[in-house]
C-alpha cells in the first residue's frame, strides 16, 4: 500500500501523480493552468470531454458520449477497440454535482466498479485537479491497477509524440 | 532454436500455483504477519505453513525476519516492485489523458480570449 508515483516522464507541462492511498482507493492529482470554471467545462460538456478522455495514443476510440451532468443524472460512453467487434459501454449516474467544484459518479458497468470523485480546487486562478477512485474491495482495486498497466503498455514513445503534435491542433467549431 | 526457460519464472509460477500461498500473499498485502498467526489463519501446522512461506521466499514474493522467537513475514521486494510498476503504469495512462485535457482547456481559453468574452 501507499505506493506513490510522481515521475515526470509524461509529456505534459505539469506532473501527474498517482497514489494508492489505501487498500481500495487510487488518487490522481494534476495542476492545470486554468481556472476551475474552464477545467470543469472540459469535464462536464460532452463536446469538450470527448476530445480528451481517450488520448490519441490509445487504440480505443470514443464512439459516443452522452452526459446529463447534474445530481441524479446519467452518463453513457461507448468505445470501439480494434480487437473487439462490439462497442464497449461504460455508464453510471452522477451522485453529486457542484458545478465548478466537484463531480461524483458511479461506474455501474461493473458490480465492482469504483465511485469516482473529481474535485476542482481553485489555486489562485489555477486548478488542482484530484481524481479519486474508491473501489468496493481491495480485489477490485487490484484488478483496476492491473488493467491500467495493460492500457499503458499500448503506449509507445512514438505514440506520445503523436499526442503532443495533436495537442497543438486547434479545436474544431 | 531459442529456449524460453527461466528458473526464476518457473519458481514464480510454482509459488503462485497454490491457493494457500496466494492467500498468504493477500494477507501480507494487508499487514505483516508472524508465522504463528499465518498458521492459525490458514488452519495449518507450523511446519506446513513454513514450507509454503519458504517457497514464496525463494521466489522473492516474501521476506521474513526473526526477532526473538517470532518470525515475521512481509511482502518481498519483488512483489512490492510489481505493485509500484502497476501504479506507475496507471499514472502514465492518466498523464496522457490529462495532457490531452490540458490541451483542450488551453485551446478553449485561447478561443475565448480571441472572442474577447468570459468563460
Amino acid at each position: 500500500m501507499g505506493h506513490k508515483s510522481d515521475g515526470q516522464t509524461g509529456a505534459g507541462p505539469n506532473p501527474t501523480t498517482a497514489d494508492r492511498v489505501s487498500d481500495r482507493e487510487l488518487v490522481i492529482t494534476r495542476m492545470v493552468d486554468a481556472p476551475p470554471a474552464a477545467v470543469y467545462a472540459a469535464w462536464s460538456r460532452a463536446e469538450l470531454f470527448r476530445k480528451w478522455w481517450v488520448p490519441q495514443s490509445l487504440p480505443m476510440k470514443l464512439l459516443s458520449c452522452e452526459m446529463d451532468v447534474r445530481t441524479g443524472g446519467a452518463y453513457r460512453l461507448e468505445f470501439g477497440h480494434p480487437d473487439f467487434d462490439q462497442p464497449m459501454a461504460f455508464f453510471g449516474t452522477y451522485l453529486d454535482v457542484e458545478p465548478g467544484k466537484r463531480m461524483v459518479w458511479t461506474n455501474a458497468e461493473s458490480e465492482e466498479g469504483a465511485v469516482t470523485t473529481v474535485t476542482f480546487a481553485d489555486k489562485g486562478g489555477k486548478t488542482l485537479l484530484t481524481i479519486s477512485n474508491l473501489f468496493p474491495s481491495k480485489d477490485a482495486c487490484d484488478a483496476e491497477i492491473a488493467s491500467g498497466a495493460t492500457a499503458a503498455m499500448d503506449e509507445t514513445l512514438a505514440q506520445l509524440d503523436a499526442l503532443l503534435a495533436a495537442a497543438g491542433t486547434p479545436l474544431a467549431g | 532454436m531459442v529456449q524460453y526457460e527461466s528458473p526464476s519464472l518457473d519458481a514464480s509460477f510454482a509459488a503462485l500455483a497454490d491457493p494457500t500461498r496466494r492467500g498468504v500473499l493477500e494477507q501480507l498485502g494487508r499487514a505483516d504477519t508472524s508465522i504463528t498467526d499465518l498458521a492459525a489463519r490458514f488452519g495449518m501446522s507450523l511446519t506446513g505453513i513454513k514450507k509454503h512461506v519458504s517457497v514464496l521466499e525463494q521466489a522473492g514474493f516474501v521476506a521474513t525476519q526473526k526477532v526473538g522467537r517470532v518470525r515475521t513475514c512481509r511482502l518481498g521486494a519483488r512483489r512490492l516492485a510489481e505493485e509500484a510498476a502497476w501504479i506507475e503504469a496507471y499514472r502514465h495512462t492518466w498523464a496522457a489523458r490529462l495532457d490531452a485535457l490540458d490541451a483542450v482547456v488551453q485551446n478553449m481559453i485561447n478561443e475565448e480570449n480571441e472572442r474577447g468574452t468570459q468563460i
